[in-house]
């Protein structure tokens, strides 16, 4: 036991006299989540939209209105013609610009539709998804106050019948809390575990350490215990911050939540060492972490985008990916208030991961070099 | 050997890192041709007098040119001038031998041209010519050796700095290498070399000895060892650098 | 000395890929011997070290260490042996006493208990016992890992190259404190580059290439050397070897330090004709004396 204490009190003293491993560990959290919350936020503001059309024409005048007062848009020039949209929007003058058909009023009552485009800057494919959105729901709401109107008389639409998936408050902390969290536990505990591994693999240490009587199973147990408590730390400021700062609600159990980060970090451990047990370098450990686990968690656990919207071969492939099951439990736990019913097919899922990554990390690291 | 033609001049050189004096006040020169063993015990500052001179750190105080150039505002000049090869030998193993020759030429800013006769030319001169497509890393050390220092020397440099270039090396290997050293300068390249072979730091033509910043001894091995009364330069080296407390 | 063997090596042979790092090594190092196992990078010494103390396998052949076979019982063996690997296994960020405690604690004792061990050693980098080991000089970091090494009482000891890269005075006191440690009883087995510390071992075997070129004691080997030897000594040595090489009957001619080692064989020139030769050739003011071959003379002459 003493051999285990001294070994876990050694890999304090790494981490904490190396100052950039020590901001690392106590400090990225934070900065990720303000980096996230404020920084990298998707929300848009005060998009400028131009409008092309008949400003006269009542219906027109309306939607106009709608966008004028809209808090995240805002009205740009009434232009004549089409041909000055292109030029206005490359020159970074508008993100967006909504174009009725003449006569849009008329078209509107006479036949029961019109038609409106609306062209925004593909080039930033995120604003320009999320401004159209916006646009579209202020033409949509107008068309619902039409439809009221017109009640009884067969209903108006308008082209095109844009399709709405319009969240209001479009509130993007809900979405990234979760993944930061997963993002951090993942970093700190592969990344670190299997880099302070390789490092003694460099120094020679390890060489000494195996020789010693003491068994390679403890070995590795006082290897992994530190990061264990380094991301329960994380875990705990992570999870301050979100609901003092980023307002973001814990609405289920706190004890299914630790209990689902526990099972998430064990199975995070069991992939750090597994990368130790490949790599020979701190680099190729460091690059490993980086590009082979933190870039496909990043990029297929939902974080950045919905998985629903992946392709068929990459949604699966993102089912090995542990902290995609991770994540979904997290928002399920902390915004829908869920409870361990509900969750039950992911934690199977996750544990299975952590046990397998374990056994299979633990078995190949070898006795011998 | 021309003794006027100073390839180093150095005077007063001193670096010091915070309170500590790595290097102080040394001064020495070198001349073209010669074989300049620079030694001293670990931590002794040989390293960082090396860096200084090679443009690579800048000295605190002193003056001094290595290769013409002024050790403290025209670093990059020296850098252009000055071959180096360290005990690691700086060759890209996972290149081929005529890749490395070809890389090196380019760092040193040769012409296409000039690279494409350095690359049979000093395989030539090696005796590689077979060995032309051949990783460094499957080839026997004694060869990485040889190339390593030609690679050093592809742009023709008046000075080639060499950092204990035999370390753990086997004894055949060791003096085929010293003997390219004397070829080298008898063409007129100067050379200066570290070492913890005492064998080695006889065939230098002359050898300071440096401990705790300071050059303690300077002169060709015989004049020591007459002045050591020792009879080898291992036996000078022990005296010098061996002192009680004068480690520390 | 008794005439236990502890450790011992037979038909030991290990590959990496195409490269045949132990080509059937066998050896037998005795109780309380200081063994030296001599040879350049690369010639397979650590690939040996590694293989003894249970840290790699070997492809084939068997070791064992104190009697216990590296393979079955290699939890024994690590209990008996102290090892100090290449490049001096140390924690950077620590301090020297943590080192210290930390492989005492590993190994299964304190600082204290086994105080007595390390005594000689420690008590020289005692008084910077606070410093972290990246601050030592290569000498107090080699003092070090050799007290970490000898900290649980180790029954056998392993030392992988411990003066490589370190000055020629700190080598010295190194092997002086070896000889001290073999005094108390316990078997060393060290490897090194350097072939002039061949002397300062009981036995020695020269590796080269993963192969065992020669073994026996330090006399032994030298006595066995086949051929004549004189040393020349003049001003440039160069044109000393270069003339003197070509010669018929001179096996071997070789730079060692001042002067140039020429071997001849048994009817090849004597100290007469080498020095005519040298004048013929405008060589003036040479000596030339008959002398004993050394341990690099043999290791040139078997690689």
């Amino acid at each position: 036991m003493k051999e285990i204490l001294a070994f876990i009190q050694k890999e304090f003293w790494h981490i904490f006299r190396d100052r950039k491993t020590t901001l690392i560990v106590l400090v990225m959290p934070v900065v990720q989540i303000v980096l996230f919350g404020f920084a990298i936020s998707t929300e848009v503001h005060n998009a400028v939209v131009d409008v092309v059309g008949d400003i006269s024409d009542p219906v027109v005048q309306r939607i106009v209105n709608r966008i004028d007062v809209n808090e995240y848009l805002e009205l740009g020039r009434i232009l004549n013609s089409t041909s000055e949209v292109e030029a206005r929007i490359r020159k970074g003058k508008s993100t967006a610009a909504v174009c009725f058909e003449d006569g849009f009023d008329k078209a509107l009552t006479a036949e029961g539709k019109a038609t409106v485009s609306i062209i925004s800057d593909g080039a930033d494919p995120n604003t320009a998804q999320m401004v159209t959105s916006y646009v579209s729901g202020v033409i949509s709401s107008e068309q619902l106050s039409i439809s009221t109107r017109t009640a009884g008389g067969g209903g108006a639409t308008m082209r095109p019948n844009v399709q709405l998936m319009y969240n209001p408050a479009m509130n993007s902390s809900y979405n990234f809390v979760p993944g930061v969290m997963g993002l951090i536990l993942m970093l700190i505990c592969s990344m670190m575990t299997s880099v302070s591994i390789v490092k003694e693999k460099e120094l020679g240490t390890l060489e000494l350490v195996l020789v010693s009587p003491v068994k390679p199973f403890w070995i590795i147990l006082s290897k992994l215990i530190p990061y264990l408590v380094l991301s329960a730390v994380n875990f705990i400021s992570v999870l301050l911050l979100a609901v003092f700062v980023m307002d973001v609600p814990v609405n289920g159990s706190i004890a299914l939540l630790s209990l689902v980060a526990l099972i998430f970090v064990g199975s995070s451990l069991g992939l750090g060492l597994l990368v130790s047990v490949i790599s020979s370098t701190q680099q190729t450990a460091m690059l490993l972490c980086g590009m082979g686990l933190t870039m496909p968690t990043m990029m297929l656990s939902g974080l950045i985008f919905p998985c629903e919207s992946m392709p068929v071969a990459l949604q699966i492939f993102s089912d090995i990916i542990p902290a995609k099951w991770f994540i979904i439990m997290v928002k399920k736990i902390m915004i829908q208030g869920a409870g361990i019913s509900s969750i039950i097919k992911e934690l199977t899922v996750l544990t299975g991961m952590m046990v397998f990554l374990l056994w299979f990390s633990i078995k190949k690291f070898r006795t011998r070099l | 050997m021309e003794a006027n033609e100073k390839t180093v001049v150095i005077r007063g050189l001193v670096k010091r890192f915070g309170n500590f004096t790595a290097v102080d006040h040394i001064s020495f020169e070198v001349s073209k041709g010669e074989i300049f063993g620079f030694l001293g015990a670990n931590g002794a500052g040989k390293t960082t007098a090396i860096r200084i001179l090679c443009g690579l750190s800048v000295p605190t105080s002193g003056e001094g040119t290595v290769a013409g150039f002024s050790i403290k505002n025209q670093q990059e000049s020296i850098k252009k001038h000055i071959g180096y090869m360290s005990q690691k030998f700086s060759l890209y193993s996972d290149l081929k031998v005529w890749e490395n020759i070809e890389l090196f030429g380019g760092i040193y800013g040769l012409s296409d041209k000039q690279i494409k006769e350095k690359i049979s030319s000093m395989l030539k001169a090696l005796s590689m010519e077979d060995a032309r497509d051949m990783f460094v890393r499957d080839m026997p050390l004694g060869w990485k050796q040889k190339l390593a220092f030609s690679i050093a020397m592809v742009h023709d440099p008046q000075i080639v700095f060499l950092d204990e270039p035999t370390g753990g090396v086997d004894p055949v290997t060791r003096r085929n290498f010293w003997e390219m050293i004397y070829e080298a300068a008898s063409r007129g390249v100067t050379v200066f070399v570290t070492t913890h072979y005492m064998d080695e730091a006889e065939y230098c033509d002359r050898v300071s000895i440096m401990v705790d910043g300071r050059i303690e001894a300077l002169g060709s091995p015989s004049q020591l060892k007459m002045q050591y009364g020792a009879v080898n330069m291992d036996e000078v080296f022990t005296k010098i650098a061996g002192r009680p407390g004068k480690q520390q | 000395m008794d005439d236990r063997i502890a450790i011992k090596v037979e038909g030991i042979c290990k590959s990496y890929k195409a490269t045949r790092a132990l080509q059937d090594i066998n050896l037998e190092i005795k109780s309380g011997e200081l063994f030296g196992l001599i040879g350049p990078d690369g010639a397979g010494k650590t690939s040996l070290f590694r293989i003894l103390t249970t840290l790699s396998l070997a492809d084939s052949g068997k070791a064992s260490v104190e009697g216990k076979d590296v393979v079955e019982n290699y939890a024994d063996i690590r209990r008996t042996i102290g090892y100090m690997p290449g490049h001096f296994a140390l924690y950077q960020d620590l301090s020297v006493e943590e080192n210290l405690k930390f492989y005492a604690t590993v190994f299964g004792t304190s600082v204290e208990e086994n105080y007595d061990t390390i005594k000689e050693i420690y008590s020289q980098i005692e008084m910077f016992k606070d410093r972290r080991a990246r601050d030592l000089s290569g000498g107090m970091k080699q003092k070090l890992a050799l007290c970490c090494a000898l900290v649980h009482k180790p029954e056998v000891l392993f030392l992988d190259e411990p003066t490589t890269g370190v000055d020629a005075v700190s080598r010295r006191e190194f092997w002086a404190m070896l000889a001290r440690i073999k005094a108390s009883g316990v078997t060393i087995f060290v490897s090194t580059p350097y072939m002039d510390e061949a002397g300062l071992c009981d036995r020695i075997a020269l590796i080269l290439n993963g192969k065992i070129i020669g073994q026996g004691s330090p006399e032994e080997i030298r006595s066995r050397y086949p051929y004549k030897i004189y040393a020349a000594r003049g001003e440039n040595m160069f044109n000393i070897l270069k003339t003197l090489r070509p010669l018929d009957g001179v096996v071997q001619c070789s730079s060692f330090g001042c002067e140039c080692h020429v071997s001849v064989s048994e009817d090849g020139p004597g100290e007469g004709e080498l020095l005519s030769v040298l004048d013929a050739a405008g060589i003036n003011g040479c000596t030339i004396e008959p002398i004993e071959a050394g341990i690099e003379d043999c290791f040139i002459g078997l690689s």
